[in-house]
């Protein structure tokens, strides 16, 4: 069971400040306890799948970084790293079929959805092999048969996208669920406001999910929001919202099914809000100066990678040599995605032109710089 | 043939559309219940329903995000803005979204939605009512935006923006929903028009007038007062501002030497601005005059209607523009028309 709330009836939540920065998440949760007990349930191999599927992440994000140093991928790259337990719990409470929207920091959940990491990568540096042929980069990864449908680099602008892809579900009579995933400082905007209002007023098959990690660039969340528990404010919408622990893999799908649960059976939107920390800055380029060296400190403690490897060691379910075996084998599997994007040609400049306009128009302006408008 | 407002057409064309494809839907704020600000959803909810006809919250960013979404999954949603000065609020989901999906993914989704709303000034509503602010989604690549300025054309250019793949911002005007024409009697009759050309609604030999949507009809009222004294105008209408007809411009005004753009938004950095550059790069050696522009004051629209008229584009200030561009042209033939 994940802290819940509904809107109507709900005394008024006492006003609880989290310390400043991306503190260790609230592991007193229900959610947490919760979790151990769902842990039991859930076999050896899944586990150790979803470890698989956090590592890779892990992997991935880290060998950005380094390509990002190396220039080989440009503008914007803003990573998972820290999000990993997140990310898998999410995915693995979605079918293949049900459809995700999310924000530019969603390398991860393109791997988790299913995309392999060689399209990834190779979007990630500018290739026409890229899951975006190039078009979209870091922030704007974007897969129709995986039903990613696109990462957004404008905070909050998936978020009304998303209500509208349920009402188009709704209206066309299907079972599939939208989820949405955006960052905690986009609670603070009209565009999550609006699509919440319109979700809940129209009964759309909906899953907002806010990933926590107590800052939005710098900002914290106590100094972007008037009420700091973020999914209390699904009550304004008389939307059922939960708070889960999101280092911890199988809490998160748990609270996610609950979510998904509730979109599909009875097309009811949901407000489903993840805690973990961000490891690194907000962007590649980032060093995070305005976390104190204490922060970073605890930081390492709350690594839901870190914690997960020892709980299944303790647990005796992976050893330390399988471990290394696995990592061993995504490591490669993300040195052939990096070579394959490497070894990818960038988008011919003959395509410029190719995806302006769905519907072909007269007079189509394929104009470079320099040319003429009329040529004689 | 049947002679119908230019309301009636908005309204007729959206009903056939919604009787051939069930996924054509309507959405905006009061469009349903009390059947729209302007009565062009007028009967809708009654025949279709509240799946079809979906009254919003006043929140454009939300409904007009939500019709972007909708579209990427294969519906046809065609959004009311009670007034184009209220898409400003949804102008990150029209030009950050809208405009960019089909690009920014490589052409994996497109957005089939169409945004109608009405422009125009002269109703004394004040600044933030009155605004022709077309031009900052005609600026965009990735949007289409089209202004018909009679009721024929709108519902042949409806037609195609609905069952055009990607984004149509179909521009109206308050002073042209009561205007008339004739319109065959069963709209399922009228072939969709091709969004991106201009049309030479009247020939004519001694000088182009260039507008649309209101302004193109106030230029057809313009050269016929020129007929009367021997002057022969002809009339481009735009039709669509993006894509821009840019050839069919030049190609007029090759044949007549000078120009006018008649346009309903400000000057400076407006709609006239690009197709007065268009015509000196198309048409450098064939002008006999400047090009010359009439646009509204460069003012926040005012309430008083003596201070509105003087601001609003009008047939007589564009007869004096036309005058005072014909005599530029240091032409003898038109003497006469002094």
């Amino acid at each position: 069971m994940a802290e819940t709330t509904r809107s109507a009836g709900t005394a008024a939540p006492a006003r609880t400040r989290r310390a400043r920065g991306a503190k260790a998440p609230r592991r007193e949760t229900h959610a947490a306890a919760g979790a151990a007990a769902a842990a039991a349930a859930t076999d050896a191999a899944t586990l150790v799948g979803y470890y698989r599927q956090m590592l890779l992440v892990r992997r991935f994000e880290e060998r950005a970084a380094r390509a990002y140093t190396e220039a080989k991928i440009g503008g914007y790259c803003h990573l998972n790293l820290g999000e990993e337990a997140t990310v898998v719990g999410l995915m693995a409470a979605l079918r293949p079929s049900d459809y995700l929207f999310t924000n530019y920091r969603e390398h991860g959940y393109a791997l988790a959805k299913g995309i392999g990491a060689d399209r990834v990568m190779a979007e990630l540096y500018g290739r026409s092999t890229g899951v975006s042929k190039g078009w979209g980069g870091s922030m704007h990864l974007f897969d129709a048969e995986s039903r990613l449908l696109g990462g957004y680099g404008i905070v909050g602008g998936q978020v009304p996208l998303a209500a509208g892809a349920a009402l188009a579900v709704s209206y066309k009579g299907g079972d599939e669920v939208v989820m949405c995933q955006m960052g905690d400082g986009t609670t603070a905007i009209g565009a999550f406001h609006e699509s919440l209002n319109i979700a809940g007023l129209w009964d759309l098959p909906v899953v907002f999910v806010v990933i926590n990690n107590g800052l939005g660039m710098g900002t914290t969340v106590e100094h972007s929001s008037a009420e700091p528990e973020l999914y209390r404010r699904g009550a304004a919408y008389r939307m059922e919202s939960a708070r889960v622990d999101g280092t911890d893999v199988v809490a998160v799908r748990d609270a996610a099914r609950t979510a998904v649960e509730r979109a599909r059976s009875e097309s009811k939107p949901y407000l489903l809000e993840t805690v973990s920390p961000r490891l690194k800055g907000h962007s590649v380029v980032d060093p995070a100066r305005y976390r104190s060296k204490e922060e970073k400190e605890a930081l390492k403690a709350a690594d839901p990678l870190a914690r997960m490897a020892l709980e299944l060691e303790e647990a005796g379910i992976l050893t330390h040599d399988e471990r290394d075996r696995l990592d061993a084998d995504v490591t490669a599997e993300i040195d052939a995605a990096a070579a394959f994007a490497d070894a990818s040609p960038m988008p011919d400049v003959s395509t410029l032109f190719d995806y302006t306009y769905a519907t072909p128009v007269p007079g189509d302006s394929r104009r470079l710089p320099a040319d003429p408008v009329f040529r004689s | 043939m049947a002679t119908v407002t230019y309301r009636q057409a908005l309204r007729d064309t959206l009903r056939a559309e919604m009787l051939r494809d069930e996924n054509v839907f309507l959405m905006g704020e009061e469009i349903g219940l009390f059947e729209g600000s302007y009565k062009i959803t007028e009967g809708l909810l009654k025949e279709f329903g509240p799946k079809r006809v979906r009254d919003t919250p006043i929140a454009e960013e939300g409904f007009v995000g939500a019709a972007i979404g909708a579209a990427m999954l294969g519906l046809r949603p065609v959004v009311e803005l009670m007034t184009i000065n209220f898409s400003l609020l949804a102008l990150d989901q029209i030009v950050n979204h809208a405009a960019k999906i089909y690009g920014m993914f490589g052409g994996q989704a497109s957005v089939p939605m169409v945004i109608r709303t009405p422009g125009g000034g002269g109703q004394q509503l004040g600044a933030t009512h009155s605004q022709n602010v077309e031009l900052f989604y005609s600026f965009i690549p990735g949007l289409k935006v089209v202004a018909p300025s009679t009721p024929a054309e709108a519902s042949a250019m409806l037609k195609a923006a609905i069952r055009d793949d990607d984004p149509v911002l179909f521009l109206e005007n308050l002073a042209l929903y009561n205007t008339r024409g004739e319109l065959p009697a069963d709209v399922a009759d009228i072939e969709p028009a091709e969004i991106g050309r201009a049309a030479v609604t009247r020939p004519g030999t001694d000088i182009t007038i260039i507008g649309y949507s209101r302004m193109a009809r106030v230029a057809a009222e313009v050269a016929e007062t020129l007929a009367a004294e021997g002057v022969s105008a002809e009339v481009v209408d735009l039709r669509s501002l993006r894509p821009l007809d840019r050839a069919t411009v030049v190609e007029s005004v090759r044949r007549t030497g000078c120009a006018v753009v008649a346009e309903d938004d400000w000057l400076t950095y407006g709609i006239g601005a690009e197709i007065a550059a268009t015509i000196q790069e198309g048409a450098f050696d064939w002008l006999d005059a400047p090009v010359r522009r009439v646009a509204m004051a460069e003012v926040p629209l005012p309430y008083a209607k003596s201070l509105e008229t003087a601001a609003l584009p009008s047939a007589a200030s564009l007869l004096t523009a036309v005058r005072d561009t014909l005599r530029a042209t240091g032409r003898p033939v038109l003497e006469t028309a002094r």
